[in-house]
């Protein structure tokens, strides 16, 4: 227990670069390059003030996704529960400052930053989440007993994050630990079961438990166009900004929807669309391209990796990645409410971008480790 | 051991699931593909036409309004430069205080300041606010000497209508006012703030030429509203120059001529083309008070005023003609054969019909007169007796003949039409029958005859141009020109013998020594003019007046009789007709027949029918 801690494994600081996964930064680093050029033309052709600040967050969170990724995934391990209640506590914090503060605060200033702690939860979720999964067996995961603490430990946050009140967020790590569960063999009428409960709590839901912003979002992504100057705003002008931009974009620097600012938060939500109306449906599809292949490229990880913990913990992230992806652009498109997610790596934004290299620091220290024994 | 292998079950487990999820997720993004591919392509140019919408506002440009010249070119409604200074609130951090320091540079009242702080509050703060307009050029100097003091201001020039020949013109010319709600039509113009279309006289009539037509500039706007950029600019098309018959200078001299009596009108115009160089009512009132606003005690008094400054009178004014009649009943009487060179009447002072008695202007008589001598001293009792025989019906036919009874057609909409009566008028008027006493009346251009002063002037250009049907006209526009007017107006059926002797008597008027209007006679042989004094009643002279022997002058200003007088010059070779009414001026010898000579020799200084700009000499 001596020495330092990327000694710790069987191979040396040059081995592990080497079985780096090259591959992924470079999307990685690809994506967050679209991300740049969207911010620099969100600010009608401008560095500044979005563009240049993402850079050196990206800078920073890819200093950090490669120390995480080179420290061995044993201590990872070790470090999920330390985590795991760091985070409830930062979220009882946030809680706590909100209500001497003002209203829904969501976020602790870190000076150079501002952390939103739901952010880094959702990361330590799926962290334990796949420490209480891996020593599981295919019988556990049968029993519906062994469910119980899967279910506490999202339940505490997903309770901590509907105080803030955060409906997406909480949404999100509902559905990333219902997707661990899947993925770690629960059986599919749990699933099923699941469904049916949701569909038979949300007219309760609606009733007692969602806040009017949040039923008149709900309403305005059932029917945009009823409330095209309110609540409706957003999405209609979104679509008004991806349609106009046809098979191949207007043009970079062109968008009059996001120039004229017509499009709302298009640095932040609503980017995909202003790249998608300047790049047309050409630029918007390799997006989505560039995803699917991060995706992959995970999921591939995750079947070479050799132990449990590396498998559901790779996997658990690529699935919380993916949440963004799907619910941001699919907000953006008109296919879901417009809940306040940013899309990964895009999006302006400090959290975002360090929460998603945090994840992919821990993915590719699955890759890097993936022979690694960790201890049951 | 089994513990291992169900640790690999359960690893191929979890890889079986990975995959299915990796199925879910590609079949997810193949949604979002499929729904970019439906809004981008399926959608596109819908969505295409809703951001244009969104971002380009269409403005419009207004067009500068064409500009109206007398005869010579000389301007008499032209757009003028208007001066203002301007806020962008957006550029100021207190814009009172900015108007406070202008203040000490221009005088600017309490309440524009309340105005301009009003308004900014209620715009977008990048929508620049009129500040004042009509500044001077000292203003303007002042100003932008010390912008640097006075942030957010700027100055501009924007256009206002000015009538370089105030009130001389202002019936004629007319003036330019708002927009009110009847008025709008397809034009678009119209709705535009600040649009200004006509509202009297030639500015009304031919507004749509003068108005042009707009310019559209299609801009780029932001969100809030800004102007980004200008996309496509199509320029305005200003209105037509409209070139008038007038004689801009020979009006201001009439004008100014007939200014010296309470209420007058009078009309000069060519003999033979029917153009019209001058047409005078007074008083008249400044058209540039409307543009710039007019103060309410000079309006009220332009409301109230009982020779009705507003109202164009040579061509809307009604007057009974008076003995300027008589020329018209004298054709009438030589075409039916009635009269010749020796038919006489004898005038003792009075004429009886029946019971009843008409008097002679003169009360102890003319003597025995011919019909020269007749019009020469505008002898009653001549026509009274000419009358009973001729019957209404030719009185009304020859006065028809001659321009009077009916609108002339004449391109100012105010004119009014006059009245020529006959047996048909009166029933449909009271149903009553016509009585002869009645003829007798008319014959004199009394009883319910009425003629504009326009249309006593062409009467008196149809006899002097040997009997041809001119009628009056002011715009070139659309017409043949000045000179090719001549000899294109249908000859009417009158004998040249017929009008000469009618015309004898009209020299005689001025310039035989008994003559009504002998004192105003001008002595140049070469400018000598001819004419008819004309004394119309207002009302009935009573019994009791006359015998008191009521001098008409003493009676209240309403009650006196108008004053008349037609003619034309130089009577050798006549050009320039002329009808000129004083209201309540007493007599048309005393009142009316000096303003007709004095018009007359301007007219012929002048000598406007000698040039018309746009046309070859």
């Amino acid at each position: 227990m001596s020495g330092p801690i990327f000694m710790q494994s069987d191979q040396s600081l040059m081995v592990k670069l080497r079985h780096l996964n090259w591959g992924l930064v470079l999307l990685i680093f690809i994506i967050a390059s679209i991300g740049f050029a969207a911010l620099y033309s969100a600010a009608g052709g401008s560095w500044d003030p979005w563009a240049s600040r993402q850079m050196q967050r990206f800078i920073i969170g890819m200093i950090g996704m490669f120390i995480i990724a080179l420290i061995d995934i044993k201590w990872w391990y070790k470090l999920v529960w330390p985590a795991y209640f760091i985070g409830i506590a930062l979220l009882i914090v946030v809680e706590l400052m909100g209500h001497v503060g003002m209203g829904a605060q969501r976020w602790i200033d870190l000076g150079f930053m501002k952390l939103q702690p739901s952010e880094m939860m959702k990361i330590a979720v799926v962290m334990a989440l796949a420490r209480y999964f891996h020593p599981a067996t295919v019988d556990d995961m049968r029993r519906l007993f062994f469910l119980i603490i899967p279910a506490i430990i999202v339940m505490v946050p997903v309770g901590l994050v509907l105080l803030q009140p955060d409906l997406g967020t909480s949404l999100m790590i509902i559905m990333a630990g219902a997707g661990m569960l899947f993925i770690a063999g629960a059986s599919i009428w749990l699933f099923v079961a699941g469904i049916a409960a949701v569909a038979a709590i949300i007219p309760i839901a609606w009733n007692f438990f969602l806040h009017d912003y949040q039923k008149k979002r709900v309403m305005t992504f059932l029917d945009p166009e009823s409330d095209p100057l309110g609540a409706g705003y957003h999405i209609t002008q979104s679509k008004i900004a991806l349609g106009s931009g046809g098979i191949d974009g207007r043009g970079f620097l062109e968008g009059t929807q996001s120039r004229l600012n017509f499009l709302p938060e298009k640095q932040t939500d609503f980017i995909f669309t202003l790249w998608a109306e300047e790049q047309g449906l050409f630029g918007g599809a390799i997006l989505l391209f560039l995803f699917a292949l991060v995706f992959y490229y995970c999921i591939w990880i995750a079947m070479k990796c050799r132990h449990n913990f590396g498998r559901y913990l790779a996997l658990g992230l690529m699935i919380n990645f993916s949440l963004y992806v799907f619910i941001n652009i699919g907000m953006v498109m008109g296919l879901l409410p417009v809940v306040g997610a940013p899309l990964p790596l895009i999006s302006y934004g400090g959290t975002s971008m360090l929460a998603a290299l945090i994840g992919f620091g821990l993915i590719m220290s699955c890759s890097i480790h993936s022979d690694s024994k960790v201890t049951r | 051991m089994k513990s291992i292998k169900s640790e690999q079950d359960h690893g191929k487990l979890i890889s079986r699931r990975a995959i299915i999820m990796g199925t879910m997720q590609t079949a997810a993004l193949g949604v979002l593909g499929g729904r970019l591919a439906w809004l981008q392509v399926a959608q596109g140019s819908k969505y295409r036409t809703l951001s244009d919408k969104n971002r380009i506002n269409v403005k419009m440009l207004a067009p500068s309004r064409g500009t109206i010249v007398d005869r010579y070119g000389v301007p008499l409604a032209v757009n003028g430069r208007n001066f203002r200074v301007l806020i962008v609130p957006e550029q100021v951090k207190d814009i009172e205080s900015v108007l406070r320091a202008l203040q000490s540079h221009i005088d600017l009242q309490e309440s524009d300041i309340r105005s301009v702080l009003k308004e900014a509050k209620r715009n977008a703060k990048f929508v620049p606010i009129e500040v004042k307009d009509d500044l001077s050029w000292d203003e303007v100097a002042k100003i932008e000497v010390n912008l640097p003091d006075l942030p957010g201001l700027s100055t501009d020039v924007g256009q206002r209508r000015t009538y370089p020949f105030a009130d001389a013109t202002a019936h004629v010319v007319g003036y330019v006012g708002a927009v009110n709600e009847r008025e709008i039509d397809q034009d678009p113009l119209l709705s535009l703030p600040g649009f200004r279309i006509g509202k009297t006289g030639i500015e009304k009539k031919f507004d749509k030429e003068l108005r042009g037509e707009k310019g559209t500039a299609q801009v780029e706007v932001n969100v809030v509203g800004r102007e980004v950029r200008e996309l496509d600019v199509r320029d305005s098309h200003s209105g037509e120059r409209l070139i008038l018959t007038l004689d801009g200078e020979l009006q201001r001299f009439t004008q100014t001529r007939l200014a010296q009596e309470r209420s007058a009108s009078a009309v000069i115009m060519d003999a033979h083309t029917g153009a019209v160089y001058t047409l005078a009512s007074s008083p008249a009132f400044d058209p540039n008070l409307f543009i710039s606003g007019m103060p309410f005690d000079i309006w009220e008094q332009l409301r109230t005023d009982a020779a009705h400054p507003l109202v164009n009178k040579a061509i809307a004014g009604q007057y009974p003609p008076a003995s300027t009649f008589k020329m018209v009943v004298a054709l009438a009487g030589l075409r039916a054969g009635l009269v010749n060179s020796n038919r006489t009447s004898f005038c003792g002072g009075h004429f009886q019909y029946g019971k009843d008695k008409f008097h002679c202007w003169k009360k102890h008589g003319h003597g025995r007169v011919d019909v020269m001598q007749a019009i020469q001293h505008s002898c009653d009792v001549f026509f009274y007796e000419l009358a009973v025989e001729l019957g209404i019906e030719k009185i009304a036919r020859e006065a028809r003949l001659f321009g009077l009874g009916d609108k002339l057609g004449f391109e100012l909409t105010e004119e009014s039409p006059g009245l020529v009566p006959d047996k048909e008028w009166k029933l449909g008027y009271n149903g009553r029958k016509w009585q002869v006493g009645e003829t007798i009346v008319t014959s004199i251009g009394q009883g319910s005859l009425l003629a504009t002063p326009l249309q006593m002037a062409v009467m008196t250009a149809r006899m002097v141009n040997g009997g041809y049907a001119v009628k009056p006209w002011i715009t070139s526009n659309g017409l043949a020109p000045n000179s090719k007017m001549v000899g294109k107006w249908p000859k009417m059926d009158v004998k040249q013998s017929h009008i000469e002797m009618v015309l004898k008597g009209m020299e005689d008027v001025v310039n035989d020594r008994g003559g009504t209007a002998y004192a105003s006679r001008i002595v140049d042989e070469e400018l000598a003019f001819a004419g008819k004094t004309g004394t119309g009643q207002v009302q009935r002279i009573t019994m009791a007046q006359r015998k008191a022997g009521v001098k008409n002058e003493d009676l209240d200003w309403k009650q006196r009789h108008h004053a008349l007088f037609v003619g034309y010059a130089p009577y050798k070779n006549p050009r320039y007709v002329c009808s000129v009414v004083v209201e309540h001026g007493v007599g048309g010898s005393k009142a009316a027949a000096p303003i007709a000579k004095e018009i007359l020799l301007e007219a012929q200084r002048r000598a406007p029918h000698k040039a018309m700009v746009g046309e070859e000499s």
